[in-house]
């Protein structure tokens, strides 16, 4: 039965990347972790799990390309933006009674939500009495989401989802173009600390108005996400909003009756003031 | 064949696709034993009426999939739009926004071989008709793990081509008439 091997070949694996650099990938959804593992043993040409597991624990310095690989980095500004929309119309006006906020994107990726939640704050007038936490466990991605760099040829898409949030002016005046890229205003992130932290193994770190974590909770076991909205929970202030992914929810977890849903179809929640 | 009763039921599909679905799914009693995963592709739209399209003309319970969902006889989980859908090994389905396969996300290889990973010989994968090649690796995941794979014939298809590719691919795969492809599903499911 060789994929029983495989099966076993692939926990010690996660076991082996803990153990050894404490990036704990055991709890999440499997299906998917075993594609993005079949990948990285093309990438580094390996015959076999039990292979790579032998170069990752004796050779540290392909770990940041594998994370590379056992994350998924898809992200786009804007993503979503009913999404945005929301946060932007509905959210924001509560947002505004707050004289000083504090906004954590939770598995920011290249900061593509980071930059989105910028603009949209910038735009809003909030963007003076707000502290952004962009947090990843990737660290190529947060490097590159300290950078705002991003490649010309994705900018019509992140234009056209700006503009369908409620964009109050054009994307463009929001970066440089060069030499194929586009640079995000480095005052964008000026009020942005970017840290590296695990929802999996990290602990909370200030209490915030707003947690937006998009597409990363999917990644997840029931018990894994358990964990992240309890996190969420206790880093929420009363009355404080929790923005998801579009197919992400609370409806497997034990914190679901601590929170409101605020708007369903975008999947943002108010924390209650009561508990 | 005195198989044993199989554990779960993939479709896949594109341009075509919901017309064949629509001759499978009502003809398929409300109390067909076994769960049905289907991913058909759609253009990225966010919302997708598909899952409410098939249930005004089943009886089958048909919803468009959630995280982790469980899987359950009888009920129909449509993949979302913009999103992978994978089956896991404690019968619940995940997402995943990995790049798209073959321009498609959804993809039906994605489906199918997740599902052949977690289930292997209790799978029953069926490709309908398309326009691309999605599926043909699919289903041969699934063959070489034991499972079913059936193909609506093609001459029977809008676009044949999505099934070509798959029994070119897999050499076990049957195609099936479509008026037939119900009559089949269910007698798989009861292992006869
Ligand atoms: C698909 S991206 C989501 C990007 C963005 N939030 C969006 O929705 O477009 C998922 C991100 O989650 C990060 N991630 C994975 N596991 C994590 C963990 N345990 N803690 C924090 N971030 C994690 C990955 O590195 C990746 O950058």
């Amino acid at each position: 039965m060789p994929h029983r091997t495989e099966d076993l070949e692939l926990r010690l694996l996660l076991e082996a990347i803990f153990h050894r650099y404490h990036y704990d990938f055991r709890g999440y959804s499997l299906a998917s972790l075993k594609r993005r593992v079949r990948q990285a043993l093309e990438k580094f040409d390996c015959q076999s799990i039990s292979q790579l597991q032998d170069r990752v624990l004796h050779d540290a310095k392909i770990l940041p390309a594998l994370l590379g690989v056992l994350t998924v980095q898809v992200s786009e500004l804007f993503r979503d933006p009913p999404y945005f929309k929301a946060i932007r119309e509905r959210v924001v006006p509560h947002l505004r009674t707050y004289p000083s906020l504090r906004v954590w994107v939770a598995g920011c990726s290249a900061g593509e939500e980071l930059y989105s939640l910028a603009i949209l704050f910038r735009e809003e007038g909030l963007e003076e009495r707000t502290i952004f936490y962009a947090t990843d466990i990737n660290p190529e991605a947060l490097r590159r989401a300290q950078e705002g760099v991003y490649s010309l040829d994705r900018l019509q898409l992140f234009s056209e989802n700006h503009r369908q949030s409620g964009g109050r002016r054009s994307l463009s005046e929001y970066y440089t173009a060069a030499y194929g890229h586009a640079r995000f205003d480095p005052s964008l992130r000026a009020r942005t600390v970017f840290s590296d932290h695990s929802l999996v193994t990290d602990e909370v770190f200030a209490e915030m108005q707003l947690i937006s974590c998009r597409n990363v909770l999917i990644y997840f076991d029931r018990e894994l996400q358990n964990r992240a909205i309890g996190l969420f929970h206790d880093s929420l202030a009363r009355r404080g909003f929790l923005g998801l992914g579009a197919k992400e929810s609370l409806r497997f977890s034990d914190h679901a009756g601590a929170f409101e849903e605020f708007d369903r179809l975008e999947k943002i929640y108010l924390k209650r003031g009561d508990r | 064949m005195n198989a044993l009763p199989a554990s779960l039921v993939v479709m896949g599909g594109s341009a075509g696709s919901l017309d064949a679905l629509s001759v499978i799914l009502p003809s398929l009693p409300d109390d067909f034993p076994l769960p049905v995963l289907i991913v058909v592709h759609l253009p990225p739209a966010r919302e997708s009426l598909l899952a409410e399209v098939l249930q005004r003309k089943c009886g089958l319970r048909v919803r468009e999939a959630e995280d982790k969902d469980e899987l359950c006889p009888g009920v129909v989980l449509v993949a979302p739009p913009d999103y992978h859908l994978l089956v896991e090994a404690d019968a619940r389905v995940s997402f995943c926004s990995d790049e798209p396969q073959l321009y498609s996300r959804p993809s039906i290889d994605v489906l199918f071989e997740s599902a052949a990973e977690a289930f292997g010989p209790g799978v029953i994968g069926l490709l309908l008709s398309g326009a691309n090649s999605d599926g043909a690796r699919g289903l041969q995941a699934i063959v070489q793990r034991g499972g079913t794979a059936l193909v609506q014939a093609p001459v029977d298809a809008h676009c044949p081509t999505m099934p070509r590719a798959a029994l070119e691919r897999c050499e076990q795969a049957r195609a099936v008439p479509l008026s037939e492809i119900a009559q089949q599903l269910q007698e798989l499911a009861h292992g006869r």
